[in-house]
């Protein structure tokens, strides 16, 4: 591989959007015929960089050479032209036409400049889905009656109706069955074998071991290690790259209890088809448990359930002996849950909203008179609880929007000890936090805790999960498949227990 | 990740003008810039109305006809204002104005007397209204469509109830009530309704939970999901409220025009969305004001006023309205960047 010129050398890209550096300083280079892994957890940049190769995204700096020169994707036609075509993961399928409208969208083959050849679209897009093993699906079908699997497979035929060099797959694998998957991997195998390089996103290291010849990691916006060899490099190296830190931090001191209360919340059986598996949990007050798992093990889907913002359909949640009702966020409000969600901007925050409206907006009702908001008893509660908290600046009138995302979660946390809840649940508290506001975020959980609330923990950094929690729960694909005292288990045990899911003997 | 260094810059601009010193700092973040702005844009229509038509613009007859009018609309855009700072939208305004106002001026309603047509109007809005928040917060139909399917029911109800004929009011007591003898210090009670209802919709809006939610729901529907607000709830109550606005209006309309009509309120639904919009509501919710809406209404009717007055024709009207509207929407959109 070594003799041929890469034909992809993306060099130094970096990328900002308010208030995140997405990308920074990546470096990633393609050889043609080769399948290109790309790894990393949510967040660490993966989307915005092949974004970027798709000219969806413009670099703010960095250099891409494609075949020895330079370009510029000024936008996805252009990268287009020149031979890359993406795969979203989200397909990109427009669902009210046609398989071949779809695989010639944009490129129609016309005759008189305007007049689309149906009957040409139709026979070439016949012979791509017979090239990609699909040959029963008819090209003048609509695009929104075909399953999941079947319009990814129309999404490839269009990435091939281009003259492609360079085909980007993100998460392809995501939807598909196992025998589906295996006809993915023959496909792969066709065209790197025509010279075609592929870069391919998945979360199954697995799969990467099968069809990866290299692998790159990025984490945090930064390529942590780039063309390491996809079959050969010990697992337990590619995750600690992947969720491991460069910075070791400083977790509070977990009390000894002797004999903890009985338990707040009970989780009995709970499940969701599809998602997770019967689970068992209880949560005494002053105890933080914690959840390890990778992307798509099911942490938060059981998260939002025990919260009834999705319904279960098995088992039941019970807070101090109550039943809640399923499916109901008001009824575990009421009963005392809360939770700090994963998406802090999309599922917690009201952006155009002040710190203070943030924070009382889950307890309304104690500074209601007959509706009648109590304006200056709600402003100094909120000041209370974000003074409590240490949230800065210590001005609750502020845009909750100019807050750093430490402090924004500081605001969602103040909700919650406002409302007075005994039960926190708190999925992936830290993403998107400053490495120098973790510590204290760390402190902040683990005194709520002392100070007796109960805190179920999300994270996917394992040694988050260690050092906050007393007791961690490791998941894999729904499935519990270890629990144990945090102090019993390790960084590389936890990760062979997600990575390989051998129960414990 | 290097964001250490963003939170003090962002509020170190937005905390000042709070607390500011100089009382006209104080109070131009209060009132915000477009508050200003909206205002300055009445006055100079004002002195524009002075300067053509001095002898009849100014004249206490006409400002009181001018903001006779601006009530019907403006009573229908403080419940559309609602609606659209919850994010969604209420097509079915000028409709559900013109079924309240025939229903209630038939000869059987008629036979109740004030209490009847009052009450009728009122029964007609909120019924109107339950039907739009059933179907949107309960059975998960899109504003938009909700809304329109009831403009075009109500529309059609109202037809069949008049039959096409305008409907006289015989009460002599609701067409006391639109007559200059019933003006109290000259102001007609028309607009007196309109002020009251203005006033509680500010308070509704900006004091009370209600308020509070209605704007969490605009803001983040999710987030007010998550955190334990009963978002069907709250989206059921804001199609009621814009139906009883709706029912308010059509009883001011039938003391106004002494008639019930199934073409009254037509497009109501546009003036009110355009009011609201350009008085600063976010069309996407999470933001809006009740005074920017009236200033949206009052701006509206003056402009129909002096063009009237100087006879040009509805059509350079609806031209001039249009151009506001994007003007309006124009400056918001450059306010929005600069947050």
């Amino acid at each position: 591989m070594a003799s041929e010129p890469p034909l992809l050398t993306m060099s130094g890209i970096t990328k900002s959007f308010p208030g995140v550096r997405a990308l920074d300083g990546v470096d990633l280079d393609v050889q043609p015929g080769e399948v290109h892994c790309l790894l990393g957890q949510n967040g660490a940049g993966k989307s915005t960089l092949i974004k970027v190769l798709a000219g969806a995204h413009q670099p703010d700096s960095g250099t891409i050479n494609w075949r020895g020169a330079p370009v510029t994707l000024r936008s996805p036609i252009a990268a287009m032209r020149l031979g890359i075509a993406t795969i979203y993961q989200e397909l990109d399928l427009v669902e009210g036409l046609s398989v071949a409208e779809n695989v010639y969208l944009g490129h129609e083959p016309t005759a008189a400049g305007f007049v689309v050849r149906r009957k040409g679209a139709r026979a070439s897009t016949a012979a791509l889905l017979k090239r990609l093993g699909h040959p029963e699906i008819d090209p003048a079908r609509l695009v929104g009656d075909l399953s999941a699997a079947h319009q990814q497979i129309v999404s490839m035929a269009r990435a091939l109706s281009h003259d492609v060099r360079l085909i980007v797959m993100d998460e392809p694998s995501a939807a598909l069955d196992p025998d589906e998957v295996d006809n993915l991997f023959r496909i792969v195998g066709d065209l790197t074998a025509d010279g075609v390089a592929v870069i391919y996103i998945s979360h199954r290291l697995e799969e990467i071991r099968r069809i990866g010849d290299r692998v790159t990691v990025l984490k945090d916006g930064r390529a942590v290690a780039g063309g390491l060899p996809a079959k050969s490099t010990p697992t337990r190296e590619v995750v600690a790259l992947m969720t491991g830190r460069n910075v070791e931090y400083v977790f509070p001191e977990r009390p000894v209890h002797d004999a903890l209360p009985d338990p707040v919340l009970e989780v009995k059986g709970l499940a969701r088809e599809g998602e997770f598996a019967p689970l068992d949990l209880t949560l005494r007050p002053g105890e933080i448990v914690g959840l390890a798992g990778l992307v798509g093990s099911g942490r938060s889907e059981i998260l939002e359930t025990i919260y009834g913002a999705r319904k279960p359909t098995a088992g039941q949640v019970l807070v101090e002996g109550r039943r809640l009702k399923p499916g109901s966020v008001r009824d575990a409000v009421r009963a005392g849950l809360g939770l700090a969600p994963e998406e802090r901007k999309a599922q917690a925050l009201l952006m155009l909203e002040s710190v203070t409206r943030n924070v009382s907006v889950s307890s309304m009702s104690r500074f209601s008179y007959g509706g009648w908001l109590d304006r200056s008893g709600e402003r100094e509660a909120a000041l209370k609880a974000t003074r409590e908290l240490s949230l800065r600046p210590d001005n609750p009138s502020v845009p909750v929007r100019t807050l750093s995302g430490g402090n924004q979660q500081k605001a969602v946390l103040a909700r919650w000890l406002l409302r007075g809840c005994r039960v926190l649940l708190l999925d992936e508290p830290t993403r998107g936090v400053d490495v120098g506001a973790r510590a204290e975020l760390y402190a902040v959980i683990r005194r709520l805790a002392d100070e007796g609330l109960a805190v179920l923990l999300v994270s996917s950094e394992v040694p988050e999960v260690l050092g906050l929690a007393d007791r961690v729960l490791v998941l894999r694909e729904g499935q519990v498949v270890h629990t144990a005292p945090a102090q019993e288990l390790d960084e590389p045990r936890v990760l062979d227990l997600v990575m390989e899911g051998t129960p414990a003997s | 990740m290097t964001q250490h260094a963003s939170p003090p810059r962002d509020d170190t601009p937005k905390m000042s003008p709070m607390e500011g010193p100089s009382p006209w700092r104080a109070l131009t973040a209060r009132a915000d810039v477009r508050t200003l702005s909206l205002l300055g844009v009445l006055a100079a229509l004002i002195i524009i109305g002075g300067i053509t038509k001095p002898d009849q613009f100014l004249d206490t007859r006409n400002l009181q006809l001018v903001l006779t009018q601006a009530s019907v609309i403006g009573v229908v855009t403080v419940g559309m204002t609602f609606v659209i700072v919850s994010g969604g939208i209420d097509l079915s305004v000028g409709a559900i104005v013109a079924l309240a106002s025939v229903w209630a001026t038939t000869v059987a309603t008629q036979e109740f007397g004030f209490l009847g047509i009052l009450f009728t109007s009122v029964i007609v809005g909120v019924g109107c209204g339950l039907v739009n928040g059933m179907l949107i917060a309960y059975g998960a139909m899109v504003p938009f469509i909700a809304t329109l399917a009831m403009l075009a029911s109500a529309r059609g109800l109202a037809l069949q109830i008049t039959d096409g004929s305008t409907q006289v009011v015989t009460v002599q007591s609701v067409l006391d009530l639109g007559g200059r003898d019933s003006y109290i210090l000259g102001i007609p009670p028309l607009v007196m309704v309109f002020a009251v209802v203005t006033v509680i919709g500010w308070l509704l809006l900006n004091r009370t939970t209600f308020g509070r939610r209605t704007v969490a729901v605009g803001g983040n529907a999710e987030a007010a999901r998550l955190a334990g607000i009963d978002v069907r709830r709250q989206r059921l109550y804001l199609y009621l409220l814009s139906g009883l606005c709706c029912g308010i209006a059509a009883f001011l309309l039938v003391v106004l025009s002494g008639s019930g009509q199934n073409t009254n309120g037509n497009l109501y639904e546009l003036d009110a969305i355009a009011a609201a919009i350009i008085g600063g509501t976010l069309l996407s919710g999470g933001r809006g004001t009740i005074v920017g809406s009236v200033l949206g209404v009052l701006i509206f009717t003056t402009i129909t006023n002096i063009f009237a007055l100087n006879n040009l024709q509805s059509d350079v009207q609806q031209i001039a309205k249009g151009a506001i509207i994007v003007a309006a929407v124009l400056v918001q959109r450059r306010t929005a960047h600069t947050t």
